[in-house]
């Protein structure tokens, strides 16, 4: 076991660095010069350019820039440049991620909207688990039934409905219409949250009712289930302690992969709902061209989503010896 | 996910299971596309006919027999072929209709649901199906002209993460040692950055955003899955004895990558490349609506969504009618990659 979490984290160093470096080669790839782009149409003084170059780090060969950017390697001194994005800037590692528009630290924004983001994700994810997994254990219970048919054809209906589109229905549906949710989300209080917690994870929900449903509707026929109602074991406790258990562990490793699509719809939702966290920065950076912004936030969701597979793979070899025995 | 996804038990299928390849067929997948790791079940019930052993054509026969009486198969095959004519020949849909005031794609600004003089306030109509948006647009022409977006960008980013899956999987799978250890650790880091995000952050900074660009970028986030998924299908079928028995009669390492391996692992492919093409719809539209997706003057559902936003209230219709489109276009294709599995897929039976 202790092996299987060494090794595994081990893993996670080149992964790490190999995705980051990924997403920064690949915009350095794109084709265009960011600070002619600054400029605009006007041709930019030679001068002017090599001044931005150097405090961009933009004259350094790509493997300098990334060490750079992730603090591996340390900045230039900039003398007499008050104005420098970079004087002051350590880098991924030491938790910065560079300056939006108006000269504000992106981890001082991510600051003050991790909290409500993480509250969302949280509420999102609990919503989720009650009732995908109670919708997946009726259905699966009885295979073909009506409730059976009905979580199916619902749960396809949610996921080919897509999130901003499902949004703003709720929003219209119950926001203005019934009245029954507050249409704006801006205060990020628990009440405020209850319907963009529903959307984010709508889509969620609906998957892991069917994988709930699949994965008891095999264990319902495996040996230890019958072996369990053979000896006298009421219905009730069969499917709650053992095969329920076991359908569960396909479940919960989902929800560790979902985590990856939860971020991108949190971008959406929190836009729709006006949900003050880290998404909705996202959503406004978007719409403002503050590129620092949308690349230093999605770099960062980059980084959770993969600590939590990390977690995730931990936690599944722990609750799955036939993991960690391979 | 590394240690986890590729752990398909190869060794516990008969040679009939193994041979449609269907195992891996029975992953659900998120919504971005990524495969669950297969479930771990030991009791697998092959319920293989007699006639399906007898040949490949009666085993692809087998499958179509049960897919034509899926009700679910017909409706999504419906669906799918309106899309891509609808995709292909937007006149289909448009010579009976004489509701766009200009057909030549000129927009009228007169005719905007903010202006209250407009034909039934730009609302939807007799004439005009769908209504107006914003620009005087007619509705229902911009919606049938934004599927060629969303179906274009689907079909060529599956065909690329089919035909990159296909090379390098059957490959990584085939040869294994240095080549696949390579390949997988590569796969393990593309597979950390999930697409949607990647999208923003490369789209967010590409100067021209076409269908192109578009559909490049979401190839490069989103062929890991297809590959992982190709590789452990070609790991599992190759060691299988008709693999053995082609292999022992002299036959070449193409010849039996070609002719005995793909046939005998594409199945579960094909399912999830059908999925596959729902959920980077999805995606592209998803990539729209934030504003990194296709850029103006190009009609797609999800730009058309996101123009409509600080009208949603006043005009809902805005929203629904391209709303409606995708999710169809979505449902379309993930029902359709249910059926499939349900008919080449001996455990579903």
């Amino acid at each position: 076991m202790f092996r299987y979490i060494i090794r595994r984290m081990l893993q996670f160093i080149p992964v790490f660095f190999g995705a980051t470096f990924l997403l920064f080669a690949l915009v350095f790839a794109v084709p265009g010069d960011p600070i002619q782009a600054l400029a605009g149409e006007k041709p930019l003084d030679p001068t002017t350019k090599a001044v931005l170059d150097d405090r961009y780090n933009l004259d350094d060969p790509l493997f300098v820039q990334y060490g750079k950017y992730m603090g591996l390697l340390p900045q230039d001194e900039i003398e007499a440049d008050p104005n420098s994005d970079v004087a002051g800037f350590a880098g991924v590692l030491q938790g910065e991620f560079g300056f939006s528009l108006t000269r504000r630290p992106v981890s001082d924004i991510m600051a003050d909207a991790i909290p409500v983001t993480a509250k969302l994700g949280i509420m999102a994810f609990v919503f989720e688990i009650i009732i995908g997994v109670s919708a997946g254990v009726m259905a699966g219970l009885r295979r073909g039934s009506f409730m059976d048919n009905f979580v199916l054809l619902s749960t396809l209906a949610v996921i080919a409905i897509p999130v901003f589109v499902l949004g703003y229905a709720a929003q219209i549906l119950f926001g203005v219409q019934l009245g029954w949710a507050p249409v704006n989300a801006s205060g990020g209080s628990f009440n405020e949250l209850i319907l963009p917690a529903l959307v984010l994870g709508a889509v969620s929900l609906a998957y892991i009712a069917r994988l709930t449903r699949t994965s008891l509707h095999e264990n319902l026929s495996a040996d230890y289930v019958k072996t369990a109602t053979a000896k006298g074991l009421p219905r009730k406790r069969v499917i709650g302690r053992h095969a329920l258990r076991n359908s569960l562990i396909p479940v919960i490793t989902y929800l560790g992969i979902d985590l990856g699509a939860l971020m991108g719809g949190a971008i959406i939702t929190e836009g729709i709902f006006n949900v003050p966290g880290i998404g909705r920065e996202v959503f406004q950076a978007i719409t403002r061209s503050d590129g620092a912004v949308v690349v230093g936030i999605s770099t960062f969701l980059v980084l959770i989503f993969m600590i939590s597979t990390l977690v995730v793979d931990v936690m599944y070899a722990l609750l799955d010896p036939r993991i960690r025995y391979e | 996910m590394s240690d986890t996804t590729d752990t398909t038990p190869s060794t516990t299928f008969d040679h009939d299971t193994a041979r449609e390849g269907s195992h891996a067929a029975e992953r659900d997948f998120t919504p971005d596309g990524r495969p669950l790791p297969p479930k771990r079940d030991e009791n697998l019930v092959s319920s293989v006919s007699a006639e399906q052993v007898t040949g490949e054509a009666s085993l692809w026969s087998e499958g179509w027999r049960v897919l034509r009486r899926n009700p679910m198969f017909w409706v999504s095959a419906v669906i799918i072929v309106a899309m891509i004519i609808m995709a292909l020949f937007p006149q289909a849909y448009l010579w009976f209709y004489n509701g766009d005031p200009n057909p030549d794609g000129v927009c009228t600004l007169s005719n905007s649901v903010n202006n209250p003089n407009a034909p039934n306030g730009g609302r939807p109509s007799t004439t005009n199906w769908f209504g107006f948006d914003i620009q005087g647009c007619d509705m229902y022409t911009k919606t049938i002209i934004g599927a060629r977006i969303s179906v274009f960008i689907g079909i060529i980013v599956t065909t690329f993460a089919v035909v990159i899956a296909l090379i390098f999987g059957t490959l990584s799978g085939y040869y294994g040692k240095f080549l696949d250890t390579f390949i997988t650790r590569l796969t393990d880091i593309w597979f950390a950055i999930p697409t949607i995000l990647g999208g923003i952050v490369l789209l967010s900074v590409m100067g021209t955003r076409g269908m192109w660009q578009v559909a490049f970028v979401l190839t490069v986030f989103g062929w890991p899955s297809m590959l992982r998924l190709m590789r452990s299908q070609v790991i599992s079928t190759k060691e299988e004895d008709f693999v053995m028995a082609s292999r022992s009669l002299g036959a070449s390492n193409m010849r039996l990558m070609v002719r005995h391996i793909l046939p005998n692992g594409i199945t579960p492919v094909i399912v999830y490349a059908t999925i596959f093409i729902g959920s980077i719809i999805t995606a592209e539209a998803a990539l729209s609506f934030l504003g990194v997706g296709v850029a103006l003057p190009a009609v797609s559902w999800g730009l058309m969504i996101s123009q409509a936003q600080t009208r949603i209230l006043q005009a809902p219709h805005l929203l629904f009618f391209p709303g409606m489109a995708l999710a169809i276009t979505v449902f379309g294709f993930l029902v359709m990659g249910d059926a499939l599995r349900d008919a080449f897929d001996p455990k579903g039976r």
